[in-house]
């Protein structure tokens, strides 16, 4: 028999048995829905550790100059001298997968002055090279970034964090104004755009970039630079370009085997492998709490189609009288099945999707629909309803067409 | 139209020599006269001249021997014990006996529901009793009709797209289906209640619609099981009305099951059997003629009364 009026037949069944066929699809559409809306919400959060993680920077890697020793006070990191601008500099040059490095000079607890208002940076101030926007993926809201001329030259520039913009500044355009630094004055040349906090809960915002030349001679009066800011050509390049780094800066600083590294490349792609890793588990841990509650709903399926197959005795018998082979019969119960999965999990996807921007409206959760967990779940859906029709349909084609025509 | 014609090369170009050919009237409630007599002479000659005269040809059906043994735990039942019979075409034949005397199972055979355990069933010449099981679903879909006490219809299912089950199921195409089904129900006299569902249909009405479903792939004959169990007397009349006319008018091949003497008289031979043997096989002499009696009956039609159980 023609499979398309299979399908007619097993569709003018279900449409018959209105009611028992949308409780049955309820089952799957839970199930379904539970699957997307879950796995949404999981790979929201995902993306949204990632983009934490992107807000670092572009693929970075951070190099601190090592501790001093000396006489058994060891000093902490970024405390040696002995990393400097020509090292940070030959990195960009010499290292293939490095696409941008800043030398960094940090100025603590300096006061910061304008007008009659003062105020103290929480994360300092910082010197590096025109390079920091590019490298720490952090653009200047308004006005612009200080050149390379100004790092030449050591100019008495700045670019002041929102933070800072926000406190010092209220009501007047910070842009072009002279703010003085530790008595110092420096012109300011743009704002940066507002970055937020760090992972570790530091307001990044509340920051003033200069040139390290000018933290380095008019503030510091030192030689050396903190440590370096650097970029990697391509997210997986990072592992590459740290290790390009650690032996350019052992050949530069003259280390033989035996001595230790004066300096520490810290690796952001660690950071975002373990939170990926951490989010990437907590997906798994929701799908598969939701993937329980789809095969809840296929043994839901069974279970109707079960009774159903026990209740349509007799309508069996008097197809199989009529002239249906047991295939046809078996076609029929197993097309009701998956029409009834298969049905249920459309339905289910758009109910997941609802759920998902409820969630994400109002508990405020990110949350991310992606097309391959619609393609998963509706065709896993379609496979429940195979699995769990077929033994109720195996049990209706094996009918004895006598007995079914007598059943009560 | 191209359907009725095909209809009559089956059913009327196939037939015997020496039969009459039937007359092409759609409508029923034609009285039935003198036809009966003569038929009953044409078919005893045939029965005489069957071996001599090759142009009659097998028996519709044929019945070899047949035994059937239901095996119930360790207890062997044996419910037919060597049955033979021969059907022709264009018969009307009413099967008679007590509950338990083997007349359900040899329908069943008949009907290619159950399968003898011993001995041979022919059907239109081929021998159908070794068939497989979905072989049989063939035969039944094409040449059987059946009829049922309990109507057996589709519930939720209008009384045209009952009709049109067993085509579904040969392949007729859509259209085809529509226009046979609505042909089969106009035999039956339900034109007007093609859209209507079995609970909304007359006990008698459904039986109709039965009766249409099990024409409309023209099948070689009709098995009725106990077709007026269900109904009362004046339905039942009704109903084997519609029967007699699809014999008489159409040479369709029809035999029922039944324990009413009453209605077995509406039949033109009657098989009586007895602890699963034939026990009487003989002619009606004088059927009854159920559009004469309805003539006789006081109106009430049938039609108007709905929901009737």
């Amino acid at each position: 028999m023609n499979p398309l009026v299979t399908f007619k037949v097993a569709l003018q069944a279900l449409g018959r048995n209105k009611m028992r066929s949308s409780l049955t699809m309820l089952g799957i559409i839970i199930g379904v829905g539970a699957v997307i809306a879950m796995v949404g919400i999981g790979q929201g959060a995902s993306a949204s550790i990632q983009s934490q993680i992107a807000n670092l920077g572009n693929n970075m890697l951070y190099v601190w100059s090592g501790s001093t020793n000396q006489g058994g006070m060891r000093g902490g990191m970024g405390s040696a001298t002995t990393l400097t601008a020509e090292d940070v500099d030959a990195m960009e040059r010499e290292c293939p997968s490095v696409s941008a490095s800043t030398p960094a000079v940090s100025v603590r607890g300096a006061q910061l002055v304008f007008g009659n208002q003062n105020w103290v940076a929480s994360s300092g101030i910082v010197g590096t090279n025109q390079k920091f926007p590019d490298i720490r993926a952090w653009p200047v809201a308004s006005g612009e970034f200080f050149a390379e001329s100004d790092v030449r030259t050591g100019a008495r520039v700045c670019v002041i964090g929102k933070t800072v913009a926000d406190n010092l500044f209220q009501g007047v355009d910070p842009v072009g104004q002279t703010l003085r630094i530790r008595n110092l004055p420096f012109r300011i040349l743009g704002t940066l755009s507002a970055k937020g906090q760090s992972q570790f809960g530091q307001d990044q915002d509340d920051t003033v970039i200069v040139p390290y030349t000018t933290a380095q001679k008019k503030m510091l009066t030192i030689t050396w630079v903190h440590y370096a800011m650097i970029s990697a050509v391509s997210p997986t390049a990072t592992f590459t370009a740290e290790r390009q780094i650690t032996e350019l800066l052992r050949q530069r600083h003259k280390l033989t085997i035996n001595q230790d590294n004066d300096f520490t490349v810290r690796n952001l792609t660690d950071v975002a492998e373990a939170a990926d890793q951490s989010s990437r588990i907590m997906i798994n841990l929701l799908a598969s709490i939701a993937g329980v509650s789809l095969l809840v709903g296929g043994i839901g399926i069974m279970n109707i189609m079960l009774v159903s197959v026990t209740e349509r005795t007799r309508e069996i018998g008097i197809r199989m009288s009529i002239g249906a082979r047991s295939k046809v019969i078996r076609s029929q119960f197993l097309i009701e099945s998956v029409t009834l999965s298969a049905v249920g999990g459309l339905i289910g996807v758009f109910v997941g999707i609802g759920a998902a921007i409820i969630i994400s409206k109002t508990l405020n959760w990110p949350t991310l629909i992606s097309p391959i967990s619609i393609f998963v779940a509706v065709i896993f859906s379609m496979l429940v309803g195979i699995v769990f029709g077929y033994y109720p349909a195996r049990k209706a084609a094996s009918l004895d067409p006598i007995d079914a025509l007598r059943y009560e | 139209m191209v359907s009725v014609l095909r209809w009559e090369a089956v059913h009327g170009g196939n037939r015997n020599a020496g039969r009459r050919e039937p007359p092409v009237t759609r409508r029923l409630a034609r009285p039935a006269s003198q036809r009966v007599n003569q038929d009953l002479e044409a078919q005893i000659i045939t029965d005489h001249n069957r071996d001599l005269d090759p142009l009659i040809g097998p028996p519709l059906i044929s019945l070899d021997h047949i035994h059937k043994v239901y095996h119930m735990g360790d207890v062997e039942i044996h419910a037919l014990r060597g049955v033979s019979l021969q059907i022709d075409r264009g018969e009307f034949i009413a099967i008679m006996g007590a509950s338990g005397s083997g007349k359900s199972t040899t329908m069943n055979i008949i009907g290619c529901l159950d399968r003898p355990t011993r001995g041979h069933y022919f059907l239109e010449n081929q021998d159908v009793s070794k068939l497989s099981r979905d072989e049989l679903a063939d035969i039944r879909n094409r040449k059987i009709g059946f009829v049922f006490q309990g109507f057996n219809l589709l519930a939720r299912t209008s009384a045209l797209e009952n009709v049109e089950l067993p085509m579904l199921y040969m392949g007729v195409k859509a259209k085809e289906r529509t226009e046979r089904g609505k042909e089969a129900l106009e035999i039956v006299g339900l034109s007007s209640r093609l859209n209507n569902m079995p609970n909304q249909l007359s006990g008698g009405q459904q039986q109709r619609v039965a009766i249409a479903r099990a024409l409309v792939n023209r099948p070689s004959i009709i098995l009725a099981d106990e077709p007026t169990g269900n109904l009362d007397s004046r339905t039942s009349v009704e109903v084997m009305d519609v029967f007699q006319q699809l014999n008489r008018d159409r040479g369709i091949t029809i035999a029922l099951v039944t324990h009413e003497p009453d209605i077995a008289q509406y039949a033109r031979r009657v098989i009586v059997f007895k602890d699963g043997r034939i026990k009487d096989d003989r002619r009606v002499g004088e059927p009854r003629s159920a559009a004469e009696e309805l003539a006789r009956m006081p109106l009430i039609d049938d039609d108007d009364e709905e929901f009737e159980e």
